[in-house]
């Protein structure tokens, strides 16, 4: 842990990021820092994330990839600083942002249906008090049929394989019809079919000028699926478009002594400049 | 031996228990917080102390507020313990419901000398007295109906269960399956959870007068975890776990009256047997369920196996 700490770029090393934040950006991430049992997670999260962006974020487990996301929601408390979405604090922007948590965070022996889950996608548009009709099932419907599985869709969750559950929650933010994503960990243990599914899903996202921030864990395939890279190590190490950042150095910075990360790393680079 | 009006009344009583608890037990057991239904059930002992010390008197309406803020409260702090103190939720609930339940039981020993509230009324209630205990009384034609106050009482309760679930269903139903995307929608979850857990202490208060703690326990869980296995609908589920606790009430009370004298024993405690037969329900649901039942799935299992799975594209999980 001293090993990187000491190896940890001040901050005057990080690179700038404007100080005076662009009012119209999806997401401006102002001092964040987010502390658990008094032991800090995130230090001085400061970032900007241009409109229509594909965002990779990206580091070693422990950086607090989800635990951004989760302070960026209001899901967790935070120590100090403010998130804004379009120039106003999410609270008041809820309607503008889908969230897709990681899988395993929810019980799939519920007693719900495919259909169900999607659904849920448009409980802030219906309002309290208001129940699920016919027409919400429906697009609830053709969001599964967007990401392949709309012949499951009566299907109780836990009779879906692992990378059909990962598509129902994908339709669930694409019902939700949001502007700006965040996405914990989606390709995590998917079947290559559903990850193609997802890359397919997150290409026409961005074809659209939606703005997605999804944590990635396979350094393999940052430079392939990402315009934009995080780089995170409880401080924000790099961020910016992915050539510039995905650097040897940066991955260096981010994930300090652990070599082995680092051979997959150089390897990733390697395939990055062929490709 | 004869089947009389007032046996009519136990099981009615015990049916709108049954009722009144399996629409918040559905939730508590979705949850994963089945025990939670335990610990308010245990914790509202202080909160009845209390409010009879402080009134003096047996008054129904302010125990019924002690008690039920008491429940809430241990909600609440199970909760600041386990954000607080890095306890897990289990061992918090350990903490909050048994130091409650002692502070409740020293209470009632040091107002034994002169209050009719003694602890094992609590545990086990007595269904028996409460059907004598008249509300009011109507007639049909010549038929005399008199209605026990208990059942008037967990009449109410059951109704307003029944209003606050179908009135909140999707935003219990989200909150329960997902409360970070509740949250993120808009539907604050830690609100739902309070919410739930009222209603939790209410149903509890109300119930442990006529029919004791030991059933609401039983009520709150063990007919919604039969439910579950029966269906893969909320809905439903919740349907079939009244249905299943009504008719638990039902074989309790017979099984009460018919099978200690066959055996030479005198009749035994009806609740105590209502509480026996949920979980008679639940092993037969256990074994025969259309689709988890450990039987079926013996029986149908090669069946299943050899059926083709229906997947989206060729899968290779990894």
């Amino acid at each position: 842990m001293s090993d990187f700490h000491n190896k940890m770029a001040p901050a005057s090393d990080r690179p700038a990021v404007e100080e005076d934040h662009s009012p119209d950006a999806p997401l401006s991430i102002h001092d964040l820092t987010v502390a658990y049992h008094r032991k800090p997670v995130l230090w001085d999260i400061d970032l900007d994330i241009p409109e229509g962006k594909l965002v990779g974020i990206v580091g070693p487990n422990g950086a607090g990839k989800s635990t951004l996301i989760k302070a960026c929601l209001n899901l967790i408390p935070t120590a100090s600083g403010k998130v804004q979405v379009y120039g106003k604090p999410y609270g008041k922007q809820r309607s503008l942002v889908g969230y897709v948590p990681q899988r395993e965070s929810v019980d799939w022996d519920f007693p719900v249906s495919a259909v169900d889950v999607v659904a849920m996608g448009l409980y802030r548009k219906l309002g309290w008090f208001r129940p699920v009709r016919k027409k919400h099932k429906e697009v609830a419907r053709e969001a599964l049929e967007r990401v392949g599985i709309g012949h499951l869709a009566d299907r109780q969750i836990s009779q879906l394989s692992g990378g059909q559950q990962q598509r129902v929650f994908l339709a669930r933010a694409l019902a939700q019809d949001a502007t700006l994503y965040f996405m914990d960990e989606p390709f995590a243990a998917v079947d290559a079919a559903t990850e193609r599914a997802i890359v397919t899903l997150l290409q026409d996202l961005k074809g659209k000028g939606k703005t997605t921030l999804v944590v990635h864990h396979d350094l393999a395939t940052v430079a392939q699926y990402f315009d934009w890279v995080i780089l995170l190590n409880m401080r924000v190490v790099a961020a910016g478009p992915t050539e510039e950042v995905f650097t040897q150095e940066n991955l260096r910075k981010a994930y300090g002594g652990k070599l082995s990360l680092l051979a997959e790393a150089g390897h990733a680079l390697t395939q990055a400049d062929r490709g | 031996m004869n089947w009389y009006w007032i046996d009519t009344w136990i099981v009615v009583i015990g049916a709108l228990t049954a009722i009144a608890c399996a629409l918040p037990g559905s939730f508590l057991v979705l949850r994963q917080m089945s025990m939670m239904g335990d610990a308010i059930s245990h914790a509202v002992l202080p909160g009845l102390a209390i409010a009879f010390l402080v009134t003096g008197a047996r008054a129904s309406l302010p125990m019924f507020v002690g008690a039920a803020f008491v429940g809430v409260l241990t909600a609440v702090f199970t909760q600041w313990i386990s954000t607080w103190g890095k306890v897990d939720r289990g061992a918090s609930m350990g903490i909050v419901f048994t130091t409650l339940f002692a502070i409740g039981l020293l209470l009632i020993v040091q107002a034994a000398d002169h209050v009719d509230l003694d602890p094992g009324c609590v545990l086990y209630g007595a269904i028996e007295v409460a059907a004598w205990d008249v509300a009011w009384t109507f007639s049909i034609g010549d038929l005399l109906i008199e209605v026990p106050r208990s059942a008037v009482v967990l009449g109410i309760v059951s109704l307003l269960n029944l209003v606050f679930v179908v009135a909140f269903f999707k935003e219990l139903r989200i909150s329960s399956f997902d409360p970070d995307l509740a949250t993120t929608q808009g539907i604050n979850a830690q609100l739902m959870h309070y919410l739930l857990m009222t209603q939790v202490a209410v149903t509890t208060v109300a119930a442990f007068e006529a029919v004791g703690s030991i059933i609401v326990i039983a009520m709150l869980v063990t007919p919604a975890a039969t439910a579950h296995l029966l269906t893969d609908r909320l809905g439903l589920m919740i349907f079939l776990a009244s249905l299943i606790g009504a008719a638990s009430a039902f074989f309790g009370h017979l099984m009460a009256l018919y099978i200690p004298p066959m055996i030479g024993f005198e009749s035994t405690t009806t609740t105590g047997m209502m509480a026996v037969a949920t979980g008679i329900f639940f092993v037969l649901a256990w074994l025969f369920a259309p689709r988890y039942g450990w039987i079926t799935r013996l029986v149908l299992g090669k069946k299943l196996i050899k059926e083709k799975p229906v997947g989206a594209k060729p899968l290779k999980e990894s």
